[in-house]
């Protein structure tokens, strides 16, 4: 197990390994997102009260979920990072930032155009897409801060310890701003209220869910390689393998 | 026990204080030696207190002098603004410490870094969430605040601001060893902010409308708790990372 563990750690097995891997995660991600896709944009029923706007549900549920996830895993590898001194772990926190950060403006976007429709409004302070704001200034945060350092090394270890704070207070946030959003609930229309989905609408939905899932792996996949030859550029290995493709 | 044997020798040759300090005698220490510095250069402190008044001067000129208008918005007016000028001081928290190197012998002391780091962030609550909490109520009165949740408001920016200190001071300290680090400190620990601003607010307001308001303080209790636990060991591992970096 922790043979296995530290054998993970090596960046030259993980490239290999990846290599292996990642072709995988892109098939299972372009199919489940195109099946999902279709079915849900094309075959699903519409909602009898929102019509066919609901469809962008398909887009704005997997994205806000991934937005959520992605956080987490980025503070779980900060973690690693930090206790086991980890590299690969950093270099996988560090691509995992820009990609959290953009899909959670996917997950805000699409629900301010889905506000349209539904609420006649581009945005709503909603408890929902407050906390979702937020984490974006979260995740702007990270991102900023491993910028803003000259050194690898610090910059690689402030941006775990934020992403932890981070990840402590993401829960306290979601539930205050919740519990804000409760008592100043402006008189209009919820989504929540929205009767429980049928099954051939809550189907695609997971199905998309999942291809986002793999979308995201295969991207992590594919961008810890980048961050690894370009980090390790000076390394023996490194070198035979670009001198191979020239 | 062996390292305290060359300890005492030194302490023999050389009689200064306590032989052997414990992690209370350098807790005092640092308390006493902030609260100096702080004390005798006086603008850190005022500076925030007169940054507070002059934003709560520019609601009325901006939005309205309507005092009923005024009463609506002064609890959120008073903890937002209340908030940014403890932001402000956030920057000078380590930033005099990190300059002439003390922060390193700081880092260096035999006691726990965390519970010295404890102690700077008191005295600066001390001086500047305090100080603060205590003044709010007279800006209550220039928002015309209505009477009886002056109390409260007071109760909750001090404890409030405990946890704002505490919170800040993990961004103080991430950011310490940048050259400019302001406008990214108020980045990483504005969202970190807002369960503070909510329950802090909520409570003048839940006071004004004549709620209870014991629960929006114990929740504000409670984030301090939490921020007591967690803040000092994040506060004192991006220290090291600041002064090794």
């Amino acid at each position: 197990m922790w043979a296995f563990i530290h054998k993970l750690g090596s960046p030259k097995w993980f490239y290999a390994i990846s290599a292996r891997l990642s072709p995988w995660f892109w098939a299972a991600a372009v199919l489940l997102i195109l099946a999902g896709g279709a079915w849900g944009l094309a075959f699903a029923p519409a909602d009898y009260q929102q019509g066919n706007s609901f469809r962008i549900i398909y887009v704005h549920v997997p994205a806000a979920f991934l937005a959520q996830s992605v956080f987490v895993a980025m503070a779980a590898a900060g973690f690693v990072f930090m206790v086991w001194k980890i590299k690969l772990a950093d270099m996988a926190a560090a691509v995992m930032a820009p990609l959290g950060a953009g899909m959670t403006f996917v997950a805000l976007f699409s629900g301010a155009v889905w506000g349209v429709p539904t609420w006649g409004t581009w945005w709503q302070w909603d408890a929902r897409l407050t906390s979702m704001l937020i984490l974006l200034f979260l995740y702007v945060g990270v991102i900023a801060l491993r910028g803003a350092f000259a050194s690898r090394d610090s910059a690689a270890r402030a941006a775990s310890v934020l992403a932890m704070v981070g990840v402590i207070n993401i829960p306290i946030i979601k539930y205050s701003v919740e519990w804000w959003y409760t008592l100043h609930q402006p008189a209009t229309f919820s989504v929540t209220s929205r009767p429980a989905m049928p099954m051939e609408m809550w189907l695609p939905l997971l199905i998309m869910v999942l291809g986002f899932y793999c979308f995201f792996i295969a991207v992590t996949l594919m961008r810890t390689r980048s961050e690894i030859l370009r980090r390790e550029s000076s390394k023996r290995w490194v070198r035979e393998l670009i001198g191979e493709g020239r | 026990m062996a390292r305290a044997e060359p300890r005492r020798n030194a302490a023999d040759m050389a009689p200064i204080g306590e032989p052997d300090g414990g992690i209370m005698v350098a807790v005092r220490a640092t308390l006493r030696r902030d609260l100096v510095l702080l004390l005798r250069g006086r603008g850190e402190v005022l500076n925030p207190l007169v940054f507070f008044a002059l934003v709560i001067t520019l609601f009325p000129i901006g939005i309205s002098p309507d005092p009923e208008l005024l009463a609506t918005i002064a609890p959120g007016l008073l903890w937002v603004a209340a908030l940014l000028a403890a932001l402000l001081s956030l920057d000078g928290l380590f930033r005099g410490d990190y300059e002439d190197g003390s922060l390193e012998q700081l880092l260096l002391a035999p006691q726990p870094l965390p519970a010295l780091a404890l102690a700077k962030v008191a005295v600066h609550w001390l001086l500047t969430g305090l100080p603060l909490a205590l003044m709010a109520p007279v800006l209550g009165i220039m928002l015309s605040l209505p009477a009886g949740s002056y109390l409260v408001l007071a109760l909750s920016l001090a404890l409030g601001s405990a946890s704002l200190s505490l919170i800040g001071a993990i961004g103080a300290a991430l950011t310490v060893g940048l050259s400019r680090g302001g406008v990214l400190l108020s980045l990483l620990v504005l969202p970190l902010y807002i369960p503070v601003l909510i329950f802090g607010a909520g409570a003048v307001q839940a006071a004004i409308q004549g709620a209870g308001v014991s629960a929006h303080l114990a929740i504000l209790g409670a984030l301090l708790a939490v921020a007591l636990i967690f803040a000092p060991w994040a506060i004192a591992a991006s220290l090291r990372i600041s002064i090794n970096g």
